[in-house]
């Protein structure tokens, strides 16, 4: 008796052993690549972060000085900041709203659903960098039509990429220009809510608002709050368009004597993410870059846990509070 | 609660995968020193050279040179890459390895003193003594100024880039102006009688003033000033030097005499690009413009329809005898640390930059300045006389330049953002404005030590 209940738990013991080296043999290309990708450079970015690295010689103790660089004396760390959370804030805000506007609008259609879905969503396809020049030309003060439709109107002409105050109105222009992806994200979610909550909600007099409050949002709010959490992320990391409208509209190519300024105008494009290829590969410091990387992770992470816990995930509403 | 936790893991991995990218900018490790060869003694050896020319002319021009050098020295043999932008280059010099270019050459100066600081390129003070090059006597002052950093002579001046007026002949003559200006005071006066209003903007604007308006740059500027930048000390001395303070004020006042900041902006913003057949001086847009020499190339080609020429640009009231002066800078050549070849990149490097045929030949071909006190006098350089205001500029013993500093360019983008604010009007008190650039110049500075 005592033989067979020690052999039954080491018998146990083996097969949970092949299990877990099972799973982890199935697990180990993510788990390699999580390692690789994602754990070793998270630590090497904090071991650099107190590091005085320029990239050529072997990195040398600092303790806090790089940090107290970019809080106390890197000239753009406070305005970046500033502007990243804006961009977070009003361009997800709008690109959402704007996304779940139009596939609502799309999935009403009688007819032309095809056409109008293929229309909106061509320009998310478009090259960023294609995209943003083509902007800046638009939008170009002294010979852009959009401008001189304006003119014609006898509207006020904004500087767009050349004013400090319609810098970031426009780069989220753009961005709403390129809401496709949201759109076709919407349009799925918004199609597959029942159709006998709509008949329901009829019969109970909702009219379209109460229909789109009770029944619509609460069955999409798991994609709308994916879009959400997707775009603060691409926000936090928006560095193409910002930098691409800043070099078109300020003319600066770069060279000696003649340095290109990221965030231009006045400093209105800078984001953070500009701020870690200005640190790192224009000043050579990379200390200095991963303190900005770091903060960057630091504020996604924050953003992230914040807008999950109020919305308890990725869950239906009818689901919260479980 | 179990599915909750679950879902904020994954959205936690999701959210550290987005900055994953700017993470992997820490995973870099260090190089290791270089070697020397055997080409000396005759054995072959072949060596990488990466340089940043993209156009047809140029790279063939840059071909030709290392052709001509292997004849010279048939046992040394130059695999050319070109069109390499400088970032790719500083990635490859610090990872080293076998694939690493032997002999590099960069457009920016503004980096020479990490390069040097960093050792990232070798210090070819001890090669230039044993073949006899003293470096002095060798380069224009202004040249061998941007090409060392801290007594570290880390590359080597080829071909030189130098900046001066081009001006509209036909608009001078309409607007009854007979010769080039001099000074400031004169080239004000001529920028004013050369713009024609036209409504908000402009028929035809005499000079674009503003700092974005292409190469009218702080740094452009000053060397019309002589500015040093750095004191003795290593620290900015831009808040107590006179002529910073001079060129902020003249820019600023020149701009309220030409129509406002605004206007002119507004009418900047419809510019084409500068290295484009759209320039502004090419299309008449502009009546006087500050450029380097290659302009003089892209003018013969696009022929505008009226007469141009080139002066000198002109100099503070001031400091009217230093008349001729100009900015200069231009494109850097060494040899990387890492590289085992060195005495055949001494070599090839050595003809490039000293042997004046090479120089010459190499400067008649791409349009730019030679780099070689031999060069500039060469009777074989291009007899332009548009070409020649440019040779004149850099053999001008007043010419200047912007100096290495640890940071690369750092300093001067601290100061082209003073000059944005101070011409906006958003920063009205200039000498304030400078204590605090010169305070954040010095941090950065610091921070890089």
């Amino acid at each position: 008796m005592a033989v067979a209940t020690t052999a039954v738990p080491a018998a146990l013991r083996r097969k949970r052993r092949r299990e877990r080296a099972r799973t982890l043999a199935f697990l180990s290309p993510w788990l390699i690549g999580f390692g690789f990708f994602f754990a070793y450079p998270l630590v090497s970015t904090v071991y650099f972060s107190f590091m005085r690295y320029d990239g050529f010689a072997a990195p040398t103790f600092t303790g806090l000085k790089n940090w107290d660089y970019v809080f106390n004396h890197y000239p753009f760390f406070w305005q970046g900041l500033r502007n990243t959370l804006w961009l977070v804030v009003v361009m997800v805000a709008l690109r959402v709203t704007f996304g779940l506007g139009i596939g609502l609008l799309i999935t009403k259609l009688k007819t032309g659903v095809g056409f109008f879905r293929t229309a909106f969503y061509l320009p998310y396809l478009a090259p960023p960098v294609a995209a943003t020049m083509a902007f800046a030309f638009l939008l170009n003060p002294g010979t852009g039509p959009v401008d001189h439709l304006l003119g014609e109107l006898g509207l006020p002409q904004p500087g767009w990429f050349t004013d400090p105050s319609w810098s970031k109105p426009a780069l989220t222009m753009l961005a709403m220009w390129g809401v496709g992806d949201l759109m076709v994200i919407f349009m799925a979610a918004l199609l597959d809510v029942p159709r006998e909550q709509y008949e329901a909600a009829e019969l109970d007099g909702a009219g379209p608002w109460q229909k789109f409050r009770y029944v619509t949002f609460p069955n999409i709010s798991p994609i709308v709050m994916f879009a959400v959490v997707t775009g603060v992320i691409q926000t936090m990391q928006y560095y193409t368009q910002a930098i691409v409208a800043g070099k078109v509209a300020s003319g600066v190519i770069g060279g000696s004597g003649q340095q290109f300024e990221p965030g231009y105008p006045h400093g209105s494009t800078w984001t953070l993410p500009q701020m870690v290829y200005n640190l790192g590969f224009q000043r050579f410091d990379t200390g200095s870059a991963c303190v900005v990387a770091l903060v960057l992770f630091a504020i996604s992470m924050a953003f992230t846990s914040l807008l999950l816990r109020r919305r308890s995930g990725f869950l239906p509403e009818s689901q919260d509070g479980e | 609660m179990r599915t909750h936790r679950r879902y904020r893991r994954t959205v936690a991995a999701l959210t550290g995968s987005a900055v994953l990218a700017l993470l992997a900018s820490a995973c870099t490790g260090t190089n290791s020193a270089g070697g020397t060869d055997d080409s000396a003694s005759g054995k072959d050896v072949t060596i990488t050279f990466w340089h940043g020319w993209s156009q047809d002319n140029e790279t063939r021009a840059i071909q030709a040179e290392a052709d001509a050098f292997q004849k010279l020295h048939p046992n040394i043999h130059v695999k050319v890459v070109g069109n390499i932008a400088d970032d790719k280059s500083e990635q490859a010099l610090r990872a080293g390895g076998s694939d690493a270019p032997d002999v590099v050459s960069s457009f920016a100066t503004d980096n020479v003193g990490k390069f040097c600081s960093a050792k990232v390129w070798t210090d070819l003070t001890p090669q230039l003594k044993k073949d006899g090059i003293d470096p002095a006597r060798t380069f224009p002052a202004a040249m061998l100024r941007y090409s060392r950093f801290e007594g570290s002579q880390c590359s080597l001046p080829l071909l030189g880039d130098a900046y001066g007026l081009y001006y509209n002949k036909t608009a001078f003559a309409a607007a009854g102006i007979t010769a080039p200006p001099r000074t400031f005071s004169e080239f004000d006066a001529d920028a004013v009688k050369l713009t024609a209003a036209d409504g908000d903007g402009y028929k035809q604007l005499g000079f674009m003033p503003t700092y974005h308006g292409y190469e009218s740059t702080p740094s452009h500027f000053l060397g019309q000033y002589g500015a040093g930048y750095f004191g003795a000390d290593g620290k900015s001395d831009i808040a107590t030097d006179p002529r910073v303070t001079a060129m902020y004020t003249w820019q600023k006042n020149l701009i309220g005499k030409l129509g406002g900041f605004d206007r002119l902006e507004k009418y900047r913003s419809g510019f084409g690009d500068e290295f484009s057949a759209k320039n502004p001086f090419q299309t008449g847009q502009v009546a006087m413009s500050i450029d380097g020499e290659w302009r003089t190339a892209s003018l013969a080609e696009a022929k505008p329809s009226f007469d141009w020429a080139t002066a000198p640009f002109p100099v503070p009231d001031d400091q009217a005898d230093t008349y001729g002066r100009g900015y200069q800078t231009g494109t850097i050549i060494g040899i990387a640390r890492t590289s085992r070849k060195q005495s055949a990149a001494w070599e090839f490097v050595k003809y490039l930059t000293t042997d004046t045929d090479a120089v010459v030949t190499f400067a008649n071909a791409i349009h730019n300045v030679p780099s070689t006190v031999e060069a500039l006098n060469s009777p074989k350089l291009d007899a332009d006389p548009n070409f020649r205001t440019f040779v004149d500029i850099a053999k001008n013993p007043n010419s200047s330049t912007t100096p290495a500093s640890i940071n690369g360019g750092a300093y001067q983008l601290s100061m082209q953002n003073l000059g944005y604010a101070y011409e906006s009007g958003k920063q009205a008190d200039l000498a304030a404005g400078l204590a605090a650039t010169a305070k954040e110049i010095d941090a950065a500075v610091n921070q890089a030590k």
